[in-house]
């Protein structure tokens, strides 16, 4: 008997809109209206602006660790702006630039960063999830919440964000097997930053891209220049129409660079060099996005330099918004809260015996309610 | 088999219901097929949950009923089943998750841990995830390697979850229901070797939610003087008729107490009625280190100290790998050890 070759999708279309020199393809050009070009711009300057603001932050001791956005605006804003404000946002830990587009007060992420979950305060009427943290696990939620949108009849796009070390994990095998059978309205869209911490991406897989392992779970995988915000919003949007019209799940890799540490606990020099990040610089996604807009006319220097303004102003207002919050979320006691829907008595009791202790001794001082 | 009875102890029930004589395994189908019939939300999912029926028979029929998309035979896949019931229940569903036996939980633990039970805090009370996790737990049923452990510590160290382990058909009918119902996460584990060891009168048709047994309290089954003894599970099954032949032999009065949930631990109840014996015997399934035993022993000396007559006894597995099914009956206690426990401890 001959070996025959069984047919299996090998193709993975690349998409790039806005090349790194300002070069447009004008027959992908998405039209989008001039008010949310510039309001997309303003949330790329603040979401830089931010990460600049709260690693000083850090630096100070003010807040604790976070994962910075820099460099993957494009691949975060192109993205969400493609789906619905209905639509489901299932995030991993690095997507200020989402969430601020989503809604989020620079304060609330504040407060998070110092410890507070307040600042993730949700009640589902928001259409996402919290800060997920182990690695790809909130793939599956993204899968679930999907099916269940599915279930129940209306046409909600679930979109999720992960990197490209989660494509090693478990939890993103399943969660694309599982949307792929259930045929679930879910876009999964990869940030393929280049680094999980200090492993690069070859050391993750040996697959030629990312993108490809959608064809083992049956959907389409689409490779997109990540720090190209045209690129990236038309191929979710193409992914999110698939999605809504009830064709299934998508798979996007948006490449990318992590300019910055993993999290402000890294130090990126012990494992990469200055110049394998140089050539990224040059393809900086607000450079770039700066000089479509300019060339439209949709923006001039100087609103680019009221924006700049606008936005550092906003966040040191709310710098100061997030240490007034904190300072009267003093009382520790809160962390008892929340932990069962009645608490039992056994923990009534703990949380007696722990908030008779913190008072006798004023461990909290001036914070301690 | 259909009678009218009352059935307070085991299920809170207080009207009267029809009921038919079901196995443990039997009331576990019936009460999915209440709360599939009582709510949309309600959806069943698992490893051959579907046209299998489930591979103890947990589901049976119900696919046919309910249709693929309630009753859904999902991919072979552990953390894929419980993540995306989590995501299912965060957008509003409730979900039934199965796993096969408790030995394969482990490949969703991360989910259980790090994202069921920690949701509602996270988001500070504004999203639950009402997931009911069934899984059949314990030895006693001569299966595989990692078909027989007992390891309800692992959830019950997990804060945020509620772990409900039932005794029999009838309590297993109510809490499952319950659970299923529950705002919270709940780890269900079934004592598998209490599948089809007896049956009992289970209620056919549906209940409202205050028939329904509160989840968290422990039940006082018997009122004794001698000494306190705390078992759930298959090891109340074995508990019970170890009690019943030493009120024989030895004229010794026990009070048994069940933990149908093992946690939330409703310690005041085994303080309050070891103030009265002076005396206490835990028995559990799971080996003896951090075992729910080890807790009990631990709350009645922050509570009771000063009223025991003698050491709080655990009669426990031994730490040692749960072994194969050749020394299984050797490794659980069994009737003659529990006695012997609590002989040892009225003796005292």
């Amino acid at each position: 008997m001959p070996i025959e070759q069984v047919d299996t999708p090998s193709e993975i279309p690349y998409i790039q809109i806005l090349d790194q020199d300002g070069n447009v393809d004008e027959e992908l050009e998405p039209q989008i209206p001039s008010s949310d070009l510039v309001d997309l711009y303003r949330t790329m300057v603040k979401s830089r602006k931010f990460d600049e603001r709260r690693m000083k932050l850090q630096r100070q001791g003010r807040i604790g660790t976070f994962a910075p956005s820099h460099g993957q605006e494009a691949a975060q804003l192109g993205s969400i702006y493609a789906t619905r404000d209905d639509d489901w946002f299932v995030q991993s830990y690095r997507e200020l630039t989402a969430n601020l587009w989503r809604g989020l007060e620079v304060e609330d992420d504040l407060l998070y960063a110092a410890g507070y979950e307040h600042g993730m305060e949700l009640t589902g009427e928001e259409n996402q999830t919290p800060i997920a943290i182990p690695i790809a696990s909130q793939t599956c939620h993204a899968t679930g919440i999907a099916w269940a949108s599915k279930l129940k009849g209306n046409d909600r796009v679930t979109i999720t964000y992960f990197g490209d070390g989660s494509t090693s994990e478990g939890d993103f095998h399943e969660a694309m097997n599982f949307a792929g059978v259930f045929e679930t309205p879910t876009v999964f869209l990869c940030q393929n930053n280049q680094w999980a911490i200090s492993v690069p991406r070859e050391r993750q897989t040996a697959s030629d891209t990312l993108a490809q392992k959608a064809h083992a779970y049956g959907m389409p995988g689409i490779q997109v220049d990540g720090n190209d915000i045209l690129g990236v919003y038309h191929a979710t949007k193409r992914a999110v129409d698939r999605a809504r019209a009830g064709d299934g799940p998508t798979m996007i890799e948006a490449i990318t660079y992590r300019m910055n540490v993993h999290t402000t606990a890294d130090d990126p020099t012990k494992y990469r060099d200055e110049e394998d990040v140089e050539p990224w610089r040059e393809r900086d996604p607000i450079d770039r996005f700066r000089t479509y807009l300019l060339e439209k006319d949709v923006l001039d220097e100087g609103d680019h330099d009221t924006i700049e303004e606008e936005v550092t102003e906003e966040i040191a207002e709310a710098v100061e918004t997030f240490e007034d919050k904190a300072e009267e979320l003093g009382d520790p006691e809160d962390m008892f809260d929340f932990a069962y829907s009645d608490e039992p008595p056994y923990l009534a009791q703990q949380r007696e015996e722990f908030t008779d202790y913190w008072d006798r001794h004023d461990v909290w001082g001036d914070h301690h309610g | 088999m259909c009678g009218v009875i009352t059935m307070a102890k085991a299920t809170q029930l207080t009207q009267d219901v029809e009921t038919s004589e079901m196995t443990m395994v039997e009331a576990i189908c019936e009460a999915h097929d209440q709360e599939l019939a009582r709510d949309d939300r309600v959806m069943i999912m698992g490893e051959d949950v579907g046209w299998d029926g489930g591979i103890f028979r947990a589901t049976d029929g119900l696919v046919e009923t309910y249709g693929e998309d309630r009753v859904v035979d999902t991919p072979l896949a552990e953390t894929g089943i419980i993540g995306t019931a989590v995501g299912l229940a965060i957008n509003g569903m409730r979900p039934v998750p199965e796993l096969q036996f408790s030995g394969f939980s482990y490949q969703a633990f991360h989910q259980i841990e790090s994202h069921l039970a920690r949701f509602r805090k996270r988001t500070q009370g504004g999203m639950n995830v009402p997931v009911t996790i069934r899984m059949p737990y314990g030895a006693g049923v001569r299966a595989l390697e990692h078909h027989s452990e007992s390891r309800e510590t692992y959830w019950i160290h997990t804060p945020g979850l509620t772990v409900v382990i039932p005794r029999s058909p009838q309590q297993t009918w109510a809490y499952l229901k319950a659970s299923i119902r529950s705002e919270d996460p709940v780890v269900f584990l079934e004592p598998k070797a209490l599948y089809r060891k007896f049956r009992e009168p289970v209620p056919e048709e549906d209940v409202d939610t205050d028939q329904l047994p509160d989840i968290g309290p422990a039940q006082v089954l018997e009122e004794g003087e001698d000494v306190t003894v705390v078992a759930f599970g298959h090891m109340l099954y074995r508990t019970r008729q170890a009690v019943a032949e030493l009120e024989e032999e030895h004229d010794i009065s026990a009070t048994v107490i069940d933990l149908p949930t093992v946690s939330p631990l409703d310690s005041e109840t085994i303080v309050d009625s070891v103030e009265d014996t002076g005396r206490c015997v835990v028995v559990q399934e799971a080996h003896r280190t951090l075992g729910i035993a080890s807790e009990i022993s631990a709350r009645i000396m922050d509570e009771a100290v000063l009223h025991l007559e003698a050491p709080v006894k655990r009669v426990t597995a031994p730490d040692v790998q749960t072994p194969l099914l050749a020394r299984e009956q050797a490794y659980m206690p069994d009737v003659p050890r529990i006695k012997e426990g609590i002989v040892e401890t009225v003796d005292f």
